[in-house]
């Protein structure tokens, strides 16, 4: 690693920050130009306007526009969230449990999902053609093309009604022993990863088949060398990079999933306090948890370029 | 044979054309389209019609697909359903593919700071995830079928931009463009019978493909409760209604799902066909 590639590193994690600083505007001014604002909308439509009145000062409303935004970053970087408008809880309170619940579950997906996904995609890129190479692109086609929510309740429908493996209703056992913990999780993380894979298993068959195609892959092989060594030592190097981009990519479609999931199996995570914030329109929340979504989208995809950059053997070398 | 009338030749004719896989994709879009066209003639009962057998009946002769939490007809309410599910997918989707199109024109024919403003203006809606990016304008703007529309729109439009403007710069550098730049003819003659015509066959195979991805945005949205409202039921809806039923086995939450998943893979099918055809035929150009 040289001094360069540190340069394009810290220019990344830059744009990542100014992207964020934008992101955050965006929720944040959206969010305010609401046709009659937080506190009517709290209210109803029978309120007076004394009660109106107080309440946005309650919030804070009266206060100028970018003022509030400028609090309201300020809270964000010391930890403080705001407070709910539904319950009058401050925010920090009611997603802090939550958050780790949700992490919780992405990460146990995550840890499933990579290897199983990594194995099957070389594989299928190896035998490209072939029967089972057809049959793996049919089924991760259909697992892109179907709603998540067709793939958790057929998991649901067999392995907890069909067969019994595991309690239909999750997040009622107890997770402090390992037979309790695997019951619990096994469904959620099974349905959060057919979801995850399925991405991953067609982003890293084609970063493969790429590189596979090139001209000194048909030199490796016309020199008359074992597929396994080409595969494993001449295209591996040049597709680590591209993978781990992939990989990371593909990460991003936990976020849309873990919301569905969450939900169906009732779990207690970030992702149904969201929903639920949102049907309340109760924007603190709201905005809290999109900030929150949008920062581990953005630190997946930084991710994915630091990776493309560091595995880059040409920026390497100069 | 009686000569058939020149719409449904052309029809046959493009279904001749396709393979297997996109003809079954085809048949299926279509058997879709006129259910959510004609859905609610065909359906055997009333929408709301509450029968006599108990609720989440098995399947049988008179309730083809069993009866769902209230004891309703499941087949009448997937196929009057299909009128919300495609037809607000349709319009998101003509929205989002038209704007995405028109803009990435005029973005390249008008060209440097216009250009330069509407593509990070794009870049920036591009980052930020669609579904959590949807979830917050129902927050902000509560949930109503046009809001729907405009949320799918929105989030789906950068794409079609991204995909519609490497087209037309691509285009707008060929020499029958220059040619007529030379003639001096006005951006937007060039801009509609130079450059638009050649764009209209990449973005249908686009569109379909937002199609299938704005069907899932607003069924994965129903689901959670926050997408089609009651009374109103979409497919996404019927499954968020009978997920009590989901722990005994009932069918009532899968038959909705499945109608999304055989749209969407049919939708699927019939592009990929279309996409390897068009790619055959640049292999045998380059030959």
């Amino acid at each position: 690693m040289n001094s360069f590639v540190l340069k394009m590193i810290g220019r990344r994690i830059g744009v990542g920050l100014l992207t964020l600083l934008v992101v955050s505007a965006l929720i944040f001014f959206m969010s305010n130009l609401l046709p009659g604002d937080a506190a009517q909308v709290a209210l109803g439509q029978s309120a007076t306007p004394e009660t109106v009145a107080a309440l946005r000062k309650q919030f804070g409303l009266d206060q100028p526009v970018l003022w509030r935004y400028f609090s309201w970053l300020a809270g964000l970087v010391t930890g403080n969230f705001g407070v709910s408008y539904a319950s009058s809880i401050p925010v920090r309170t009611i997603v802090g449990d939550r958050i780790v619940n949700t992490l919780m579950l992405a990460s146990v997906s995550t840890a499933v999902s990579v290897p199983i996904a990594l194995i099957v995609g070389i594989v299928s890129a190896i035998y490209r053609g072939s029967r089972l190479d057809r049959v793996l692109g049919v089924l991760t086609m259909s697992v892109v093309a179907v709603p998540e929510f067709l793939v958790a309740s057929l998991a649901v429908m067999l392995f907890a009604v069909k067969l019994h493996w595991v309690p239909a209703l999750s997040f009622s056992a107890d997770t402090s022993t390992l037979i309790g913990f695997l019951k619990a999780y096994s469904l959620p993380v099974l349905v959060l990863c057919c979801v995850v894979m399925a991405q991953m298993v067609r982003m890293t068959r084609a970063a493969l088949i790429n590189q596979l195609d090139s001209a000194y892959v048909e030199m490796a092989t016309l020199k008359g060398l074992r597929l396994r060594r080409i595969v494993l030592f001449h295209a591996m190097a040049n597709v680590v990079g591209p993978i781990v981009n992939a990989m990371a990519l593909s990460l991003s479609y936990l976020l849309g999933g873990v919301i569905i999931v969450e939900t169906i199996f009732s779990y207690p995570g970030l992702a149904t306090t969201f929903v639920d914030a949102v049907s309340n329109r109760d924007l603190p929340v709201v905005q809290f948890c999109v900030l929150f979504f949008s920062v581990c989208y953005l630190l997946l995809l930084l991710l994915a370029d630091i990776f493309t950059i560091v595995f880059n053997p040409k920026l390497r070398k100069s | 044979m009686k000569r058939l009338p020149y719409a449904p030749r052309a029809l046959w004719r493009f279904f001749l054309s396709l393979p297997l896989s996109g003809r079954i994709g085809l048949v299926i879009s279509l058997l879709w389209i006129f259910i959510a066209l004609f859905g609610s003639m065909l359906a055997p009962y009333g929408m709301e019609d509450v029968s006599n057998a108990s609720a989440f009946g098995p399947p049988s002769s008179a309730y083809w697909l069993g009866t769902d939490y209230l004891g309703r007809d499941l087949f009448t309410r997937i196929l009057v359903g299909a009128r919300y599910s495609i037809g607000l997918a349709l319009a998101a989707a003509l929205l989002a593919s038209i704007c995405g199109t028109l803009l990435a024109l005029l973005a390249t024919v008008i060209g440097h700071w216009f250009d330069e403003i509407v593509s990070r203006l794009v870049d920036a809606l591009l980052i930020t995830p669609s579904k959590i990016f949807a979830l917050l304008m129902i927050a902000i703007y509560g949930s109503s079928l046009p809001v729907l529309i405009l949320t799918a729109a929105v989030t789906y439009m950068p794409g079609a931009y991204r995909i519609a403007h490497a087209q037309a710069v691509g285009l707008n550098a060929m020499e029958y463009v220059m040619v007529a730049r030379m003639r001096g003819e006005s951006i937007w003659h060039i801009a509609s019978r130079e450059i638009l015509p050649n764009m209209i066959h990449p973005m249908m195979a686009d569109f379909g493909l937002r199609f299938v991805y704005i069907i899932l945005m607003l069924s994965g949205l129903s689901f959670l409760g926050l997408g089609v409202q009651p009374p109103y039921a979409d497919w996404g809806s019927l499954v968020r209604e009978n997920l009590s039923g989901l722990f005994d086995g009932s069918p009532a939450v899968v038959m909705p799902a499945l109608a999304i998943a055989t749209l969407t893979i049919g939708t699927n099918l019939l592009i990929d066909s279309l996409t390897s055809r068009k790619r055959i035929k640049i292999k045998e150009g380059q030959s």
